[in-house]
């Protein structure tokens, strides 16, 4: 089974075949872990070479052209780019309050066991498949944001100067808002899961000399504790945005998908995932196809680079604890 | 753990071999949803018929269907909007269109208060789709609908999200009625919509129109009828508002019929003639010319040389109208191209 | 004055922790809806034709999905004969051969491997399986999952290997055995549980991707015999049900998220019993 040296007597000989037993299971994990790297970079590689004819033609302004017509051969990514923007911010807008406070609740206030529990059941809702969340999404919220939280947010809201530009116009239940309502819930147990797991390495004396000085407990929590995890929490925060920008099968359900750029947040509207789900499969002509490679050349881009924050922060965080304020 | 890898072995075994049947030929094919629920219909019929041929048809768009088959994915296409000549020279063999039906693209509507058909001028369509037209009691449509009582409310506009041969049809119409419509966004099987939702499919489409209250929206004849959605009358080139139904949508395609060009690649929106209904099309299975695989060929030529005569008889019963005999027997003898 | 300020402070002390509360618990009622709709929607659903039946022509009620359920599992068998390989071996080397620098560049890719949106996978499965031999197969989609399924594997494996006590490392040495050996035939199966666990949680994970599918394993209205030919999945008609307009097939897609739903839980939340009791380390 070691190949090499035939077992002669001594046990130099039997070393150096043990070793080289070593050496080959070395090697194979090496191969398969350098596997890896191969199939990173070859994903990479396609994506560019595969976008070559649309990158061509329009250059960076494929970035700010709005208009997305196959019938005339003209593609632009900023409707998506917008589309998926604003959708990751709402998400985050919902998503951040909602789960730093639970994650606060988590790592604070409540016993180990229910913590635990509960956090337990908080990650299963991160299990939960996209689809489910689209299915969900268009019989169940759909319908609410039509009936009633649509006409709540327009009537309270629509008036106001400035924030009103957002809650204008007519409502059709899909929209910019619905998919970021449905994508809140899908990435808040990032938030709270890697928020509470931060938190929790705050060192017991952060906590203990604020209360000692008469803060509150909410006091000794808000300016003391979170400032120590403000590298993680944010850490935690591009992470769910970077799950956000790549969400696809829910976002398509709820969306509208129209490629258009509107204020409204009750608009229709349609982001780079979505766009590459409906039309890939039917992307009549080379260029059409290119410009959709393009698009996912685009999303591979942005959340390589949110990943990438989101990991420097969370070990800085871990490494030494947050920056004093 | 040895015990568990034999059964799961054997589920493997069981699992990869599930369902087939000694030799079983397996065709793919994808394309349109104007035309899907009479082709899993027939496919499923010619199925039982023939239980080791199996025909896997997906509705993924008219354009959908024409892409895959340039790509060589599937073994022939769908389209309600024949190729374009740019397209036929993209593929490497030569593409024959088959027509197989006759339907109907209608005006589908979930006006809450109204019931009854409305009346839709030509005018009405085009600008309601331009975007121009924003409110269901527009004088546009008021006028020609005296006695219904139209709310006050936004129009919400649905399209088509994905490549579509009915989205083709559909334009095709618009750009023989509306200039401003032919010049601002053309006729294709996906334009730059100037207005509206994005459903995918004609299921899509359907479905949003069903659960959207205001809105509108165009679909194959028969989803409005298994769905129980309200659909309006067409103005025609006559200027008659005729209801889709078969015998509107047979005189559509009674004058091209005549005519019909060896390709079969027709349009007959907006033709001539009191009883037309003007938003008809045929549409095409698309199969290359030369089929290498001699099971495979057989089996499509047989499932055409079927579709012709017994495949026929169950179109209107899914409110799709049969080909014209004269179509009909121009196709036989189109089949004998197949190499 | 200063009693008004303390007034003030305590009060917005048990506010801001209520609603830190109310927060948690509200997130958990999320998970318990989802639940509950799904059960009753899909609950009412389910029959026995739904999970022998093939799927009817389009319009007609009835009908099952029997071909979908069979369909995953196929797919979740080839994704497990792709990626699981590469993920353990991978694993094994960051925690136990890994030099520096080249374990660092590994490490990272994997995260980025993990982090790339599932959709760009599917294109990137779709130019690698499916053009070259121009038709669509479960072979394809599984290539897809495989893929996905590398990143979470190589993680919890290297994480469970790392937790195995180095002491039983340096007595298994002392005895003589040699590196290899000693992975082989001691650490491999102390952290056993935790690697069987991280496996099926990749599993459960890729068992509901929708997206990376929709071009590679296409769909299918019959069995998909072999693994060449476009095969359905219960994600897939789960989409494809919802988003058409019949009544029945809505009915469908939530019986069919139902069981989805029921096999990912199942799996996340078993193997959380399973650690929690015996394997030991830290939950993933």
């Amino acid at each position: 089974m070691d190949g090499a040296a035939p077992p002669e007597a001594g046990p130099r000989a039997l070393i150096d075949s043990l070793r080289h037993g070593d050496e080959i299971a070395h090697i194979i994990t090496l191969t398969f872990a350098a596997g890896i790297l191969l199939i990173t970079s070859l994903l990479v590689y396609e994506l560019w070479v595969n976008s070559h004819l649309s990158r061509a033609k329009f250059g960076w302004g494929f970035f700010w052209t709005r208009v997305w017509d196959p019938n005339f051969d003209n593609f632009g990514a900023a409707p998506f780019i917008y589309g998926t923007l604003v959708t990751s911010i709402v998400s985050l807008a919902i998503a951040v309050p909602l789960g730093l406070a639970a994650a606060i609740f988590l790592s604070e206030l409540a016993p180990r066991k229910l913590s635990d529990t509960i956090s337990f059941l908080i990650d299963l809702l991160a299990a939960v498949p996209s689809v489910i969340y689209g299915l969900l999404g268009i019989f169940i919220v759909v319908p609410l944001m039509r009936t009633t939280i649509g006409p709540m947010l327009i009537g309270s809201l629509g008036h106001v100067p400035i924030i009103g530009q957002f809650f204008k116009g007519p409502n059709y239940g899909v929209g910019f808002l619905t998919a970021g309502i449905v994508l809140a819930i899908m990435v808040v147990p990032f938030i709270i899961s890697v928020s509470r797991e931060v938190l929790l390495t705050v060192p017991r004396e952060q906590r203990e000399a604020a209360l000692s000085l008469g803060a509150t407990r909410w006091e000794a929590t808000w300016k003391v504790v979170v400032p120590w995890a403000r590298s993680g929490i944010l850490g935690s925060v591009f992470l769910a945005l970077a799950r956000a920008l790549g969400e696809t099968m829910a976002v398509t359900m709820v969306i509208g998908n129209d490629p258009k750029i509107a204020a409204s947040l009750f608009a229709p509207g349609y982001t780079i995932a979505a766009v590459i789900a409906n039309e890939f499969t039917e992307a009549t002509g080379d260029l059409y196809l290119s410009a959709l490679i393009e698009l996912g050349l685009v999303l591979f881009l942005l959340t390589f680079i949110l990943n990438g924050l989101a990991r420097l922060l969370i070990i800085a965080t871990e490494r030494g604890g947050g920056h004093p304020s | 753990m040895r015990k568990m890898l034999v059964v799961l072995s054997l589920l493997l075994a069981a699992a990869s071999t599930a369902g087939a049947q000694s030799n079983p030929l397996l065709l793919n094919a994808a394309g349109a949803t104007f035309p899907y629920p009479i082709y899993s219909k027939w496919f499923d019929v010619y199925h039982t018929a023939h239980p080791n041929i199996q025909i896997n048809y997906q509705s993924i768009g008219s354009g959908g269907g024409i892409r895959q088959l340039l790509a060589g994915t599937v073994d022939f296409g769908a389209s309600d909007g024949p190729m374009s000549d740019d397209q036929l020279a993209q593929s490497k063999v030569k593409i024959l269109h088959f027509p197989t039906v006759l339907g109907a693209v209608i005006p589908t509507y979930n006006v809450p208060g109204v019931s009854t058909g409305l009346n839709f001028t030509q005018k009405a369509i085009a600008g309601i789709y331009l975007g121009t037209i924003t409110k269901w009691n527009d004088p546009e449509i008021a006028n020609a609908n005296k006695g219904v009582t139209l709310p006050n409310t936004d129009i919400v506009v649905v399209h088509r999200s994905d490549g579509s041969g009915t989205s083709y049809i559909f334009t095709d119409f618009l750009s023989k009625v509306s200039d401003d419509w032919k010049n601002k966004v053309g006729k294709g099987t996906s334009v730059n919509w100037p207005v509206g939702l994005g459903g995918k499919g004609n299921e899509g489409v359907s479905g949003l129109v069903k659960q959207t209250p205001n809105s509108i929206g165009y679909v194959e004849l028969i989803y409005a009828v298994q769905n129980d959605i309200p659909y309006g009358k067409v103005q025609n080139a006559a200027g008659k508002f005729v209801k889709a139904d078969l015998a509107g949508v047979t005189a559509a395609a009674s004058s091209a019929a005549k005519d019909m060009p060896d390709d079969f690649r027709v349009s007959i929106t907006n033709a001539p003639g009191a009883t037309v209904y003007p938003i008809s099309s045929f549409t095409w299975l698309l199969i290359p010319a030369q089929i290498p695989d001699a099971g495979k060929r057989d089996a499509i030529k047989d499932f055409l040389k079927w579709m012709l005569v017994d495949g026929q008889k169950y179109n209107e019963g899914l409110s799709y109208a049969q080909l014209p005999k004269i179509v009909i027997g121009k196709e036989s003898k189109a089949i004998a191209l197949i190499q | 004055m200063k009693r008004l300020l303390l007034i003030w402070r305590k009060s917005l002390n048990v506010v801001m922790l209520t609603l830190t509360g109310v927060a948690a618990f509200g997130v958990v009622c999320v998970l318990f809806l989802i639940l509950g709709y799904l059960v009753w929607n899909g609950g009412k659903s389910l029959n026995f034709d739904f999970f022998t039946q093939l799927p009817k022509p389009v319009g007609e009620v009835g009908g099952g999905m029997a071909n979908a359920i069979v369909g995953s599992l196929k797919l979740l068998f080839l994704a497990a004969l792709f990626g699981l390989p590469v993920g353990l071996m991978a694993g094994v080397y960051l925690a136990e051969f890994g030099g520096k620098t080249f374990a660092y560049v590994i490490r990272y890719t994997v995260d980025l491997l993990n982090g790339v949106p599932s959709i760009v996978i599917g294109i990137f499965a779709y130019s690698l399986a499916v053009l070259p031999v121009k038709h669509f197969s479960a072979l394809a989609g599984g290539v897809a999952l495989g893929i996905m399924v590398i990143p979470i594997t190589v993680r919890s494996t290297e994480e469970f290997l790392r937790a195995v006590p180095g002491s039983l490392r340096e007595a298994a040495m002392a005895l003589g055995a040699s590196k290899w050996r000693t992975i082989a035939t001691v650490v491999l199966p102390a952290a056993r549980a935790g690697i069987i666990t991280g496996v099926l949680l990749a599993l459960a994970r890729v068992a509901g991707e929708t997206a990376p599918l929709l071009f590679t394993a296409f769909s299918n209205r019959f069995w998909s015999p072999g693994w060449g030919q476009p095969i359905a999945s219960l994600p897939v008609m789960i989409y494809t049900y919802a988003i058409a307009p019949y009544d029945d097939w809505h009915r469908q897609a939530w019986a069919a998220g139902l069981v989805l739903l029921a096999l990912v839980l199942i799996a996340n939340v078993g193997t959380r019993i399973v650690l929690s009791r015996g394997g030991g380390g830290r939950s993933a």
